[in-house]
């Protein structure tokens, strides 16, 4: 089993600190894992995205141009994306601040409205974890349980008191994804 | 007990490594994509711990030359930079050369020619396996192809660079450098104490012992026929290290009709486009040349009148696929591809390229 | 007096310094590196750090000093031995770390790692030799040559407008905070060698003391280079070189 993953959306979006906790949840159960960031200035509010891989056997390349699911949170990598998604795949996006939606049929859609989430729970920063939830729902790719341990050990010590929030949120996120039926 | 696996980028696992190593020394300077080497050794303190020094230099000028001032006291010594900060050490390196000192350089390449990009590349192959500096000299050069190898390699670089008492290169790029996969470090090493690098390296400066000639440090030699022995020495040694140091992986080579030869992060990706070919019926193998210095050179020789063709990919303009056809004398085609400037090309992409350059 | 008595111990008024070997020295006649060897011998001699000491030798006339003294040394890139010294000394605290630099080698082409070392206050030596000229590669234009000077890359007289003015960079360096001990001295006479002497040793005890950089100046003859006798340049120094460069110290602490 391999899940090709691109999480994509503005820098400050927690996009690679999403995609970190995903591989570390993958680590906690003994997965392969790879993350492959795009780094350099882009990270600063441009764009920014992460290939993360998870599998039961050796990855070969860390660099694909095909993917299982695609997590698109904002409307410039919802473009560059979207064509990417294999087949029978999984598209998940925030429809906040998208204005064009996903178009494809052949894959399924899913939205999670985690701006808004997070805006009622007061709580911004836990925007990446309610749509990390989102994805769990619909891909439970690791448990929810390996995921609270990969987060504890992608977060230093001094943030471990969060971890109660953060598990608030991503059973949010499992809370209100919903799939989108493509209009025809 | 079992091994703590660790995740972490292969920059980060370059400083853990060295400092796990009982290397005594760091220098360098920030450049974009490697800054986390220098980044993680300022956070993990060695030098609270194992004594490590670890020192931001005004330029990689300075960082190379600091490097030759610790490898010339017999001290394991290191330096990290990126393609742009390694064009600006070929002086320090060819000296290094010279005086046969034992060191580690790390050049996580980012596109060029110029300032370029920060993006991934492998445009430096020349300037590392050719001589990138001035006179004939050969740098003992590990192209890692994981995060894992990024650690193994930084022990073997240094094992071999003192043991053939020649700079050892580890030639990586952006994706290895950025990416994070899962590594076991090994267990710490203490640091040699000066008395154990007197008996490992006799013609260490630390000090002259009263009764003992001095210690000198130097490439110099203004008369033409000592200087012609001391060259002739050079390249004996270089001989040896290609007799007996060549790291190579084979996959899939025994029944393949065509082979891809791919270094680093190509290799990775070409092995997927490898599984990708097979899937699709045709029958590719895959050589990875580990030292790019000394060259694989008969593994590539053998398999060279067994198949319809082989493949370099890298992320230049066809730079190793020189050494590959070298190799291979005429004996199959050989074909390049490559993507420029910063870009990874992608598995599929790759077996595009194959099946048009042989019309499969 | 008689052979016997001048090589009577009790009629020893000046011997080589034991660091010093019978290597014949390539320097010219009137040249001021021997002198100033000689001195960094003594002194290394006098504070027995012969087994702690390693010299960092520049690219300059001073090339060969390795050949000259008897202690471990390592031969620089042109410009570099300050990075050089910074390695060997923070991986080697209890050493005594001492480069030897001439002007082109300190003040042009070095002159970022010369700043950023003493800057950071590395516990080293900097033993600078300002001759005014590149006397290896036969009398060019340093840095420290005097405006209207004649080189060979200036032969009508270095040019304000051309080749700008002579870098006083001991004075720059003297500004820098991990600088403790600045001093420009010469050896043309027998006391100025003496307070010369006494300057170099004050370098190398506060190096042993961890105290900072100390930049020694020499003011220096190139009878060569000058195209001078030797008296013919003591006297031209004297008379041209202390007014750009005064002898004394810029900073003692």
């Amino acid at each position: 089993m391999i899940q090709e993953i691109i999480i994509a959306g503005f820098g400050g979006q927690g996009v690679l600190s999403m995609g970190k906790i995903l591989a570390y949840s993958g680590l906690m159960e003994n997965k392969e894992v790879s993350w492959f960031p795009s780094y350099g200035p882009e990270q600063r509010g441009g764009t920014a995205n992460v290939t993360v891989i998870l599998s039961d056997n050796e990855i070969s390349s860390p660099v694909v141009n095909e993917f299982d699911i695609a997590i698109i949170l904002n409307q410039p990598s919802l473009e560059k994306f979207e064509p990417t998604v294999k087949p029978g795949g999984i598209l998940i996006y925030d429809p906040n601040g998208i204005h064009r939606p996903p178009q494809r049929k052949d894959i399924h859609v899913y939205s999670v409205a985690a701006v808004d989430a997070a805006t009622e729970m007061q709580n911004q920063k836990a925007f990446n974890m309610i749509v990390l939830g989102g994805l769990l729902k619909v891909s439970p790719m690791v448990d929810l349980e390996h995921v609270m341990l990969g987060l504890k050990k992608s977060l230093p010590e001094r943030h471990h008191k969060l971890l109660p929030m953060n598990e608030q949120a991503i059973l949010k996120g499992m809370e209100i994804i919903k799939e989108e039926q493509v209009p025809a | 007990m079992s091994e703590e696996i660790f995740l972490m980028k292969g920059n980060e696992a370059i400083a853990h490594a060295a400092i796990r190593y009982g290397a005594d020394g760091y220098f360098g300077y920030p450049i974009t994509p490697q800054s986390e080497i220098m980044e993680t050794l300022m956070a993990e303190t060695p030098w609270k711990t194992t004594g490590m020094v670890v020192l931001q230099a005004e330029s990689e000028t300075a960082s190379i030359n600091m490097v030759y001032g610790g490898a010339g006291c017999g001290k394991a010594v290191m330096t990290s930079s990126s393609s742009p900060g390694m064009s600006l050490m070929q002086e320090g390196i060819s000296y290094l050369a010279g005086a046969e000192l034992p060191c580690l350089l790390v050049n996580v390449m980012r596109g060029g020619p110029g300032l370029g990009t920060i993006q991934p590349s492998q445009a430096d192959y020349f300037q590392t396996v050719k001589g990138g500096g001035h006179g004939d000299y050969k740098l003992i050069t590990l192209a890692p192809a994981s995060v894992q190898e990024m650690v193994d390699f930084v022990a073997l670089g240094f094992d071999m660079s003192f043991k053939y008492n020649n700079p050892a290169v580890i030639l990586t790029d952006g994706v290895i450098g950025q990416m994070m996969e899962k590594v076991t470090l090994p267990e710490f090493k203490r640091r040699r104490t000066d008395d154990e690098i007197r008996e490992q390296c006799p013609w260490a400066t630390l000090g002259k012992p009263a009764n003992k000639k001095p210690n000198v440090i130097t490439s110099l030699e203004l008369d033409p026929y000592k200087m012609e022995i001391n060259n002739e020495k050079f390249q004996a040694k270089y001989k040896q290290i290609e007799e007996e140091f060549v790291l190579f992986e084979e996959k899939n080579c025994e029944d393949a009709e065509y082979i891809l030869v791919a270094f680093g992060s190509m290799a990775r990706i070409c092995q997927k486009t490898m599984e990708l070919a097979r899937e699709a019926g045709i029958k590719v193998g895959l050589i990875r040349p580990i030292t790019l210095w000394p060259f694989p050179t008969e593994v590539i020789s053998k398999y060279a009148s067994k198949v319809a063709g082989m493949l370099t990919v890298e992320m230049n303009a066809g730079q190793m696929i020189e050494d590959v056809r070298l190799a291979v004398e005429g004996k199959t085609k050989v074909e390049h591809f490559g993507r420029l400037g910063g870009i990874v090309p992608t598995p599929s992409e790759v077996l595009v390229a194959l099946k048009s350059k042989f019309d499969l | 007096m008689s052979t016997n008595n001048i090589i009577d111990p009790a009629n020893l008024v000046y011997a080589k310094p034991e660091l010093m070997n019978d290597a014949d020295m390539h320097y010219c006649p009137g040249c001021s590196h021997g002198v100033v060897h000689k001195l960094v011998a003594e002194v290394i001699d006098e504070m027995g750090l012969r087994e702690k000491t390693i010299g960092i030798a520049p690219v300059g006339c001073a090339v060969f000093a390795y050949n000259y003294l008897d202690i471990d040394w390592q031969e620089a890139a042109h410009g570099r031995a300050p990075a050089l010294a910074t390695a060997v000394k923070r991986l080697n605290p209890d050493r005594m770390v001492f480069t030897y630099q001439g002007d082109g080698d300190l003040a042009a082409i070095g002159t970022a790692e010369t700043i950023h070392a003493a800057n950071r206050g590395e516990n080293i030596v900097i033993i600078f030799i300002n001759n005014a000229i590149y006397g290896m590669t036969g009398g060019q234009m340093a840095p420290t040559t005097l405006l209207n000077m004649k080189t060979s890359t200036t032969p009508n007289g270095r040019d304000v407008y051309e080749n700008g003015y002579p870098l006083k960079i001991t004075d720059l360096l003297a500004q820098l905070q991990g600088v403790c001990l600045a001093t420009r001295q010469s050896v043309h006479t027998a006391a100025a060698v003496k307070k010369a002497k006494k300057m170099i040793r004050k370098a190398f005890e506060n190096s042993m003391e961890n105290k900072g950089t100390s930049i020694v100046e020499i003011v220096s003859t190139c009878s060569s280079g000058w195209k001078m006798t030797p008296a013919q340049a003591n006297d031209w120094m004297v008379e041209n070189m202390f007014e750009a460069y005064p002898i004394g110290d810029l900073k003692n602490i």
